[in-house]
């Protein structure tokens, strides 16, 4: 008996076809035909049946053609018929003429669980704040990832540009644009300011390393005092890095720098971030919340700053770590796009703007070697060019994720960066281009 | 996927806990088809006719939201789309941003060949294996079908890569398809004017096709649904890429947009995305400008949602962070990345060199090895088995401990006491509480070394040979 032909194949083709209602077709009661048992049916029963089901098909498959499905094919090859003559040849894959497209609205939800706005710090404070910068810097207040239809974006993205207390190795790349302020921070952040558009300018005060000149922190303070004479812009303050001394060098900048509202670099776990924080509360400054990589360890970081050392909500920004491209940017990405999505649901210990050292992309090989180490390798050509972009594409993946501020030192990086952040934030106006014809131009 | 508990994949399966997959229960090989890390034909007694409705069943609640399209033939085939998810820490992004890069049927044959074999060549070798690019897209910018075929002929002659054949004029397309029709090329493009009959082509070659509606995703879903009745569904949808300006940020939105409702399971829109980063050349005329753009363009739509994206510049600048940035993005999140553990000489250690201690987490591995080696460090180093996670959160998650350093060392048959002249090993600094552990577990004297392994010349220079 041939019985390849079933009731919930062609329904299931119907379901296929995605029709969602059948005009003035009615099928009436529960088509559901339950045989049970094998050899024991009655022959003459077997027969009825069969009839009735093939009467059932014949008619939803007269349905289907109704519909445009070939279904004569279908009961060609259910019989065994394939190779039979067709009453029309049809080519492979022959579909129903159709004259006009169908119609079809694109619609799509907004986010509903994008509920709690990310947390507005503001940088910087002009005279009648109590500082002297010329202007201030907000970032934060997003209500959904960044450049999202959801919500509008309420700031854009900025950038701070570094600058050195001492001469340092830096790939040749970016120092060449540095030769002539290397051994002067004023002057350094000066022409970062004026030739390179930054928003901002981050004074890092490495040479209070022990293990590089052993500055005092008073000295240090100079330094602060010199560049904020120099600029205008808000400023950050950056330690060496050194667990031990940080805490005596920020501290002491922090008080020199009263009522500016700097960012103090930072506070972490892994040292006295109490102290820090403490001079933060004291002298109206934000504190950078530096944790590596670890989501936990940054709402750890964040709770102790709030409940222990009593810093307000509006004077945090977190830095959750920057991994170069190819160097680990696979966790930083995720890890800030999963603190930003934390944020946006409800989590208070993460509702903060983010930062990011982009600068790091700059240790990356393919940034600064002259060429592949390995003789495998394509040619990497010119590192001139190779420098700049992995700085870029560093930053411009993070700023997807959700960072709001970008420390970098390339200005060619940080003209390309402002502008890709910018266009997505949607201040850049452009001439509208057609495109509906690309194929043919001239490129 | 339909579904995304195991136990709602378990009800499918035999529930023998027959091994015959290598997973011990069927519970846990449900939980692999879960999370994508193993396949269902994976389950061979589900091949039994009497398995054959429930085989069906499991394969349609397993099938991923956007579906998976095949581009080429043999080795070289592609596969785009096959994503379930927004956010990459979800479950992971399948299936990696597919890069084609253009050639043009008014290149002369010298050029187009050298041009070919450069796409096809170039490499770059990272964590193990070398990145590579994927395809060539022929665009006719003559409009002449008998050009067009020709060029796709030279193609097909120096390269088994896939092909994207580029035409608005069905003629055109005909000509190439004719030419390639065993490759299995993507066809660009459908678009409102010409969609009948690069439909009939699509159907009669049984090729993939591109639907092209810049800016207009109403008719970019009409489009996907007319062709979806008439009998295709390998089908690629390019909302335009705008290159700049106001357009560009439509562009970011009509990418997410579009993702979204297909993962949402708006099934007539959950096809595969192509962007077109080459856009830039239209409006940058300094080709250093125009490559940074593009490089800019395609990195944005690697991470947002691009499957397929055809390209112009093949300067390395390009080329190398548009492969990095893909390789960051569809790396498993959920997966650190790691070496084998076990030892590694450094240079050429003897009896008196140090004896390190690091985790196998590749990030921490790489970064040592790299510090220790480039300043010329004889030395062993040992990658502990700590499931891929670094050092301090390892300490903290009891991943490594005395016991699994002390394993760590003896399972590769090192001996402390006849292997090394001093008997000592050195643990990061990150791990310092571990020193009287290890100490008493090993019988090996410990010293800490610095928390930064860029510190360990230094440190080795103060704190190398051990005083005894």
């Amino acid at each position: 008996m041939t019985n390849k032909m079933k009731l919930t194949q062609l329904t299931e083709m119907l379901q296929e076809l995605n029709i969602e209602s059948l005009e003035g077709v009615t099928i009436e009661g529960d088509i559901e035909l339950n045989i049970t048992g094998g050899g024991g049916l009655n022959p003459a029963l077997a027969y009825a049946l069969g009839h009735e089901i093939s009467q059932i098909s014949l008619h939803m498959a007269n349905i289907g053609r109704m519909l445009g499905f070939p279904a004569e094919q279908l009961f060609a090859s259910a019989f065994g018929m394939a190779g039979m003559q067709q009453p029309q040849a049809p080519s492979l894959g022959t579909a129903p003429r159709i004259q006009e497209l169908l119609a079809s609205k694109f619609e799509v939800a907004k986010m509903n669980n994008w509920n709690n706005p990310i947390q507005e710090v503001t940088l910087g404070a002009t005279s009648t704040d109590g500082g002297s910068r010329k202007n201030t810097i907000t970032i934060g207040g997003e209500n959904a990832l960044p450049y999202y239809f959801d919500a509008a974006m309420p700031h854009r993205n900025y950038v701070t540009m570094d600058v050195f207390d001492m001469p340092i190795g830096m790939a040749k790349a970016v120092k060449s644009n540095y030769d002539d302020v290397i051994n002067d921070p004023a002057e350094w952040a000066k022409k970062v300011v004026r030739e390179f558009n930054a928003d901002m300018v981050t004074i890092h005060l490495i040479s209070t390393d022990p293990l590089i000149k052993d500055t005092s922190a008073k000295d240090a303070a100079k330094v602060v005092e010199d560049v904020l004479q120099a600029v205008k812009v808000p400023i950050v303050i950056g330690g060496s890095g050194n667990p031990e001394k940080d805490p005596e060098v920020l501290e002491k900048a922090a008080e020199v720098a009263a009522g500016e509202r700097v960012l103090l670099a930072s506070a972490s776990l892994n040292l006295d971030y109490e102290r820090i924080a403490r001079a933060a509360v004291e002298h109206g400054h934000v504190v950078l919340s530096w944790t590596q990589l670890e989501i936990n360890a940054q709402k750890e970081l964040n709770r102790k700053l709030m409940k222990q050392c009593k810093v307000p909500r509006d004077s945090i920004v977190m830095d959750p770590t920057t991994a170069a491209l190819g160097y680990g940017l696979d966790y930083a990405y995720t890890n800030m796009e999963r603190i930003r999505l934390a944020g946006l649901m409800g989590d208070d210990e993460l509702t903060f703007p983010m930062s990011s050292g982009t600068t790091n992309a700059w240790g990356a090989r393919e940034s600064w070697m002259v060429s592949s180490p390995l003789s495998q390798d394509s040619d990497w050509g010119p590192r001139e060019y190779r420098g700049p972009i992995w700085e870029i594409i560093t930053g411009l993946a993070l700023s997807l994720a959700g960072n709001d501020m970008f420390m970098m030192m390339h200005p060619t990086s940080v003209q390309v960066l402002k502008e890709i952040t910018q266009t997505l934030y949607g201040s850049i106006e452009a001439e509208e281009l057609d495109i509906s014809n690309w194929i043919g131009a001239e490129v | 996927m339909k579904i995304n508990s195991p136990l709602e994949a378990y009800k499918y399966l035999p529930g023998t806990n027959c091994t015959v997959c290598g997973e011990q229960t069927c519970m846990a090989f449900a939980a692999h088809l879960i999370d994508r890390s193993r396949k269902l034909s994976e389950c061979t007694p589900m091949l039994e006719e009497k398995f054959s409705k429930k085989l069906e069943q499991l394969q349609g609640l397993l099938a991923p939201e956007i579906r998976e399209v095949e581009i080429g033939v043999g080795e070289k085939t592609v596969k785009i789309g096959g994503d379930d998810v927004l956010y990459r820490h979800k479950l992971t992004f399948f299936n990696q941003t597919v890069f084609a890069y253009d050639v043009w049927d008014t290149m002369d044959d010298k050029d187009l060949v050298e041009r070919v074999k450069k796409i096809q060549d170039f490499k770059k070798f990272y964590v193990g294996n070398f990145l590579t690019v994927d395809m060539v897209a022929v665009r006719s910018t003559s409009n002449d079908p008998k050009k067009f075929a020709s060029v796709v002929k030279k193609v097909i002659e120096t390269t088994d890569m896939p092909l994207v054949l580029c035409s608005f004029n069905p003629e055109v397309l005909k000509a190439g398809l004719e030419v390639a029709k065993d490759k299995n090329p993507l066809l660009y493009a459908a678009n409102k004017d010409n969609w009948q009959q690069v439909a009939a082509l699509a159907l009669e070659y049984d090729v993939p096709v591109t639907l092209f509606a810049p800016n207009d995703l109403d008719l970019l879903k009409s489009l996907a649904k007319t062709f979806a009745e008439m009998g295709t569904e390998k089908l690629v949808l390019d909302p335009g890429t705008f290159p700049s300006g106001k357009q560009l940020k439509e562009t970011f939105n009509n990418f997410i947009k579009v993702r979204r409702a297909g993962i949402d399971g708006d099934r007539e829109i959950a096809y595969p995305l192509m962007a077109v980063p080459l856009m830039a050349w239209m409006v940058h005329d300094d080709p250093v400008s125009a490559s940074y753009w593009e490089t800019v363009i395609a990195s944005v739509f690697t991470i947002k949602y691009g499957d397929i994206m055809i390209l112009h510049s093949t300067e390395p600048y390009a080329m190398l962070p548009e492969l990095h940035i893909r390789d960051t993005i569809y790396t498993d999140p959920r997966k650190p990345v790691t070496v084998d553990p076990g030892m590694y000489k450094i240079g050429s250690p003897t009896k008196d060199s140090p004896v390190f201690v690091t985790t196998n987490f590749a990030l921490t591995y790489y970064t040592v090895e790299s510090d220790i080696s480039s300043n010329k460090i004889d030395c062993f180093l040992w990658a502990i088995d700590t499931d891929g996670i670094g050092v301090e959160a390892a300490v903290a998650g009891g991943q490594l401990t005395a016991a699994k350093i002390k394993k760590g060392i003896e399972e590769s048959g090192f001996n402390m006491k006849t292997d090394t002249s001093h008997n000592t090993i050195i643990l990061p600094g990150l791990a310092a509480r571990l020193q009287g552990d290890v100490e008493d577990e090993t019988g090996s004297k410990v010293l800490i070394g610095p928390a930064d392994s860029g510190r360990i010349p230094g440190w080795l220079e103060k704190n190398w040979p051990p005083k005894k």
